[in-house]
């Protein structure tokens, strides 16, 4: 078996002395991802785009309703018979990665699978302070949860003659509501 | 003159095909080189490592197997083995049948392809759809997939729509978004109906039983979502040592198959949900699959259980670019399939004897390989294999006179001597058309037969020249 430091699966010159919610923001941009901190914005975003009924956390909605207007339905229940009635889901996530733009959502912190999956819009709220700088620190924070999955960026396929498509079967667009 | 089946193939492929399958895998394999030494000072060292974590893993599968499972039961997982690939279609039916279900969404997962579980189920009264949008289609076409990571590589967008239409999703549109768009509504329906949700896994960590899966079109999380029972169909050579090694290999994989720093998705499933969260499986199943490995185990070339199905040997092959994924006639294709496939048919090696002399052996592949495998040597070794075993060889040339002449030191000097008469022909009047064609624009050069023995008896004595490199047989010694 042989001897080595995870250090060599990190990617040079990526972090540095750099804030790691600045890089974070970086590179989820480059896999077309939002890295947004104001929820104002966030929610000036989904109305510019009449993405005006979603999912929300009901644990997460106290603090986020009064950004939103009368003009938008929002239900903390998810109901999976009306699948395509959410244009947006609102979920915490456990953490992010920095040196990849990537959110990580688990079974205890993300209050449905459903709703962080099937909107159009998928919007992570992620505490700044649990940013990870890479993967092999990222890998190390894993923790007991028996279910967790990184995200980076939205959903999509290259089947079709190599030509990039978002929006598959997961969001077509993913946004990370940093705080 | 007949050919071997592989070489026929390439020579009747449609041009369509073959330009789609040598731009696709030529883009491939230049994003994914640019990738790696943008980003590592030694991107080599990264996969000589990693392959030699999953050549340790290979030759210590008997105390690797036996841990996973306990892991994997410890953390309420129900594990399976399965000895060959009915055995493994019988486990999942069995699992089906026990819950009294009947749809199944599956992701993609190279093992089923070898089980063609899909079929399996579907002759049983089960439904199996494919999710991934790639398999999707093949499925809906009655295809196979050529590609290990993109199954549609060899076709083009008008084909599928016109597929898509004849299956009734929607009138002809071959805009790559709308089929997209399609796919989406039609399967999101299936997911929230389905029973069961099957996956495969790229990892399968023996410190932790985390199963890890990596997709980009979020199929495997929806399947995991929207279904209360999960089925990993698992190749036994699967494992990783610890969690530790996980960065190193997703970031191998991930640069070596599509050319992406990570990616969309990276799944770290260690049994069933917890009990808070609401949706997702609340069974969870992993089937150890054998099918052929341990006799690939038992083989001189065990060092391709270290593959990790990314492509990227596909991608770079000169023989794949311009044969296409089908001309292998295997669930694997490229390099990777023109070892494993002839392998994996045990006794019946002979019916793909003719993939491992589909090679130039020019390196490209072992020099991608994100796992370092020596796929020329291997693919040398499977080529004896074939002379050993007397397997028939359409399209050699005859070698019987060279090889009689070759064998014996007097007929051969002999010849070599008597080639001179070479020098007086008049080879404007060769009895042949197609040489004298050749002759016509071309001027034979001088025969030269027997100089190289001249030379190395005059160089006798000399003995400082460096000694020559050892040969394949006496490296392997060393080992």
């Amino acid at each position: 078996m042989p001897d080595y430091t995870t250090e060599l699966a990190v990617m040079r010159q990526m972090m540095g002395s750099r804030d790691a919610l600045v890089v974070f923001a970086e590179r989820l941009a480059l896999v077309n991802g939002i890295a947004l901190t104001d929820p104002a914005a966030l929610v000036a975003r989904l109305r510019e785009n009449k993405w005006l009924h979603g999912y929300c956390d009901p644990t997460l909605w106290p603090a986020l309703a009064p950004f939103f207007g009368a003009d938008f339905k929002v239900e903390t229940t998810y109901d999976r018979k009306r699948v395509d009635d959410y244009a947006f889901g609102i979920t915490r996530a456990v953490g992010a990665i920095a040196e990849t733009g990537t959110i990580v959502l688990n079974d205890a912190t993300t209050s449905r699978r459903l709703g962080a999956l099937t909107p159009w819009v998928h919007i992570a709220v992620v505490e700044r302070a649990r940013i990870f700088s890479d993967l092999p620190e990222a890998v190390a924070g894993l923790g007991p949860d028996t279910n967790v999955i990184w995200v980076t960026g939205p959903s999509k396929t290259a089947d079709v003659e190599g030509i990039l498509i978002e929006g598959v079967h997961g969001p077509g667009v993913q946004i990370a509501l940093v705080v | 003159m007949r050919f071997q089946q592989i070489d026929q193939f390439a020579a009747e492929l449609k041009a369509d095909t073959r330009a789609a399958v040598y731009d696709g895998s030529k883009k491939g394999h230049e994003k994914r080189t640019k990738l790696l030494f943008d980003e590592y000072a030694d991107p080599d060292r990264l996969r000589r490592i990693a392959g030699e974590v999953k050549q340790h893993v290979v030759e210590n599968l008997d105390t690797y197997l036996p841990q996973v499972e306990a892991k994997l039961k410890a953390n309420g997982v129900i594990v399976h083995w399965a000895a060959t690939a009915e055995a493994a279609n019988q486990a999942v039916l069995g699992i089906m049948r026990a819950r009294g279900a009947t749809k199944m969404v599956k992701a993609k997962t190279m093992v089923s392809e070898e089980t063609e579980l899909a079929h399996f189920l579907e002759k049983h009264g089960m439904e199996a759809l494919e999710t991934d949008l790639g398999e999707f289609i093949v499925q809906i076409d009655g295809d196979h997939p050529s590609h290990i990571v993109k199954p549609i590589i060899h076709k083009n967008r008008r084909e599928i729509a016109t597929s898509f239409e004849e299956n009734g999703l929607g009138a002809y549109n071959d805009d790559p978004q709308t089929i997209t768009r399609r796919a989406r509504h039609f399967l999101r329906h299936k997911y929230l109906e389905a029973d069961v949700g099957l996956t495969g896994a790229n990892f399968v960590s023996a410190e932790s039983g985390r199963l890890v899966l990596v997709t980009n079109e979020g199929n495997s999380r929806f399947c995991l979502a929207a279904t209360k029972c999960h089925i990993a169909m698992v190749g036994i050579e699967k494992i990783v040592p610890r969690d530790y090694d996980l960065a190193l290999f997703l970031n191998l994989l991930a640069r070596s198959g599509t050319a992406q720093e990570l990616t969309v998705y990276t799944e770290y499933i260690s049994g069933p949900k917890s009990p808070t969260q609401p949706d997702g499986p609340e069974e969870m199943h992993v089937i150890f699959v054998d099918n052929g490995r341990t006799e690939v185990l038992a083989s001189d070339c065990r060092d391709i259980l270290r593959c990790i199905r990314c492509g990227a040997c596909l991608n770079v092959c000169p023989v794949y670019r311009q044969a296409s994924g089908h001309a292998y006639r295997s669930v694997y294709p490229g390099p990777v399939g023109a070892v494993l496939s002839p392998l994996m048919m045990g006794d019946k090696f002979p019916q793909k004897a003719d993939l491992p002399k589909a090679s130039s052996l020019c390196g490209a592949c072992h020099e991608v390989c994100p796992v370092n495998i020596p796929i020329p040597d291997l693919l040398l070794r499977l080529r004896n294999r074939a002379k050993e075993e007397n397997v028939p060889s359409p399209g050699t040339p005859p070698m019987g006179a060279w090889a009689l002449l070759a064998s014996q030191p007097t007929a051969w000097r002999a010849s070599l001597f008597g080639g001179k008469i070479i020098n007086y022909l008049p080879t404007k009047l060769l009895p042949i058309p197609a040489l004298r064609a050749w002759e016509a624009k071309r001027s034979l050069p001088a025969w030269r037969g027997g100089e190289f023995r001249k030379w190395l008896k005059t160089r006798k004595g000399r003995a400082n020249v460096s000694p020559p490199a050892p040969s394949r047989a006496e490296a392997k010694k060393a080992d």
